[in-house]
């Protein structure tokens, strides 16, 4: 019998059987840990394990990303924990100027088709988007990995989600992500790894699959993959990060344990009330909700695509007197590119605040907490209660974002 | 010496109607108002202590009982108190239909016996295993008998894995036997 693309990439790790609800010990292309997880990593092995060596110091790394440069002295000293650790056991560090590290570890090649990766970051499954198997994992976990280069894991089923027709700007991955989770909720594709397949999907750019990708979390599924990898898109990637991944693709003899099919033509804008975000209605529903701030950045929405959308909206207007705009790239690479593109100024000249790179803005990090009371429209991936402060957040595109810090309320940028 | 053979008396988690209670959350297995608790014998009498009808649990249950429980128990929050209170009261074993997947990981990582079974859920209904009986559990073939009542039927084996974690005591020290 054929293997699903999850079947073939643990099989590929293990020497055990692989069969969906089997659990089987696999074999760990990287393992990394962040500024947060990555403290506890620390002193679980200094307690069990003193001082051996990790497995193998060049498949083991620190990404920080949260809040960096640190705000807070836990978070502060949590990074020198690391740190220390780190150089004792000769591990590379990419530091607080480098970006969120599930990007990172895409760019810099690390993470590619077909290979296995754990962190302590419960969205690392976004690297779906270049065919790589990353899972997030808790402090025990990785500090095993660490240890062992081995993690076990149970065999998930995978969901076949078929995405038919296409839609135009100011329409976007983002709204297709809200749209799919609209339509999975977080029990369809719980669990299992979900293979996106449909011919808008091929067209989809990598920026666009991460989008994707990294939502698989919210709809509480193992990993998402997108698997048709046509010639552009092998070269994006090797553009991208130096390596040429060549796709994988389920077996047609594979076994499903569900299929679903979902219509996207002509989709209209989406947005996602607090605080699910399976809460997902038209922009058109909503407009009008007044807004006190706006964040455009995270794992989900911080590359140059998703800020040169937003300065598609943006360019020649003014964010509205009185209303934040919080701007944060997702790496130094890609602040490099704004840079370079001209994007970055296109961004100061409408008003908005641009911070250094990472994860801030999305968890509690280095930039903007909400407070009781304030609205917030946002690009990252969760709008749960607390998540980002005490006040709202609604989940959108950076088009929509964008149109509606113009406008202090929610709305679309054809509205403007 | 391995360990393979369990048997025990069992608390069968229902509601007043007798069925099996479902989804019951890291919350309900432990109050997160006791989450400050670092000793693990002290864990103990707190299992089960925000579940309804259920709270008396710790006073009741005796070193070797095994819990049966209705579908995806352990669900929510990661809370590694919530395996440690049974450690603590020396539960057994726990048997369910499906168990959360963070609750199943930490539990498997600390070398407690969590196994799944397609035919518990059925047998309770039917009152078949009830609160009280007396079982003996293979957990690497998965064969049960139910002694009280003279019948036999399955739960699903450990894996080689789980069971080699268990074996050994644990994710930690499994790493150590690597060396
Ligand atoms: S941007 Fe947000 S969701 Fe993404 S890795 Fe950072 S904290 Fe997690």
């Amino acid at each position: 019998m054929g293997k699903t693309i999850i079947e073939k990439i643990i099989q590929d790790h293990t020497q055990d059987e692989v069969k969906p609800g089997k659990i089987v010990w696999m074999d760990l292309d990287i393992r990394s840990a962040r500024d947060f997880g990555g403290p506890n990593v620390a002193k679980h092995y200094e307690r069990e394990y003193r001082d051996e060596p990790v497995a193998d110091p060049t498949k083991t790394y620190f990404t920080f990303d949260l809040c960096v440069p640190a705000c807070t002295l836990k978070y502060a000293d949590n990074q020198q924990i690391c740190r220390g650790f780190a150089k004792k056991h000769r591990i590379a560090v990419f530091d607080v100027d480098k970006g969120i590290g599930s990007h990172v570890l895409m760019e810099e090649g690390l993470a590619c088709a077909g290979k296995t990766v754990v962190g302590t970051d419960s969205h690392l499954n976004i690297l779906g988007a270049v065919g790589c198997f990353g899972q997030g994992m808790g402090d025990v976990d990785i500090t095993f990995a660490f240890k062992t280069g081995k993690t076990w894991f149970e065999v998930p089923e995978s969901l076949r989600v078929t995405i038919k027709g296409g839609f135009d700007w100011p329409t976007s991955a983002k709204d297709l992500t809200l749209f799919i989770l609209k339509n999975l909720g977080t029990e369809k594709a719980a669990l299992k790894a979900v293979e996106f397949l449909g011919d808008s999907t091929t067209n989809l750019t990598l920026s666009n699959r991460i989008t994707l990708c990294s939502m698989v979390t919210e709809m509480a599924g193992i990993i998402g993959f997108v698997p048709q990898f046509d010639e552009p898109f092998v070269q994006e990637i090797l553009d991208f990060s130096g390596e040429k991944m060549m796709s994988i693709q389920g077996d047609p003899d594979a076994e499903y344990s569900d299929e679903v099919e979902i219509d996207v033509s002509g989709l209209p804008p989406q947005i996602a009330a607090p605080s699910s975000p399976t809460n997902v209605f038209d922009v058109s529903e909503l407009c009008g909700t007044e807004i006190h701030s706006g964040f455009i950045g995270s794992c989900t929405n911080g590359r140059l695509e998703d800020l040169q959308e937003a300065v598609r909206v943006l360019k020649g207007k003014k964010v509205k007197e009185g209303i934040m705009l919080k701007i944060v790239p997702a790496t130094q690479k890609v602040y490099a590119e704004l840079l370079q593109e001209g994007v970055l100024e296109d961004l100061f000249r409408s008003g908005a605040i641009i911070s250094n790179p990472g994860c801030g803005g999305c968890a509690e990090g280095h930039i903007g907490l909400t407070g009781r009371g304030e609205v917030q429209v946002s690009t990252g991936n969760r709008n749960f209660a607390g998540k980002q402060g005490k006040g709202l957040t609604y989940l959108a595109s950076p088009a929509v974002v964008a149109a509606s810090c113009v406008r202090g309320e929610i709305c679309s940028p054809e509205d403007l | 010496m391995e360990r393979t053979y369990f048997t025990g008396k069992i608390w069968v988690l229902s509601d007043l109607e007798g069925q099996l209670i479902e989804n019951i959350d890291t919350d309900q297995i432990y109050h997160n108002a006791f989450l400050h608790i670092t000793e693990l014998a002290k864990m103990g009498e707190y299992a089960l202590g925000n579940l309804e009808g259920w709270k008396d649990f710790p006073k009741k249950a005796q070193p070797g009982d095994m819990i049966i429980t209705g579908r995806n128990f352990g669900a929510g929050s990661s809370r590694q108190q919530a395996v440690d209170c049974f450690l603590a009261l020396q539960v057994s074993l726990i048997i369910a239909p499906s168990f959360g997947a963070i609750y199943f990981r930490n539990a498997v990582n600390s070398g407690f016996p969590v196994l799944k079974s397609h035919d518990v859920e059925r047998l309770v209904l039917e009152g078949k295993l009830e609160t009280g009986d007396q079982i003996n559990v293979n957990v690497l073939s998965g064969e049960c008998t139910n002694v009280t009542k003279d019948f036999s039927f399955g739960v699903l084996p450990m894996s080689e894995v789980q069971h080699a974690i268990f074996q050994v005591g644990g994710l930690f020290r499994y790493g150590n036997e690597l060396r």
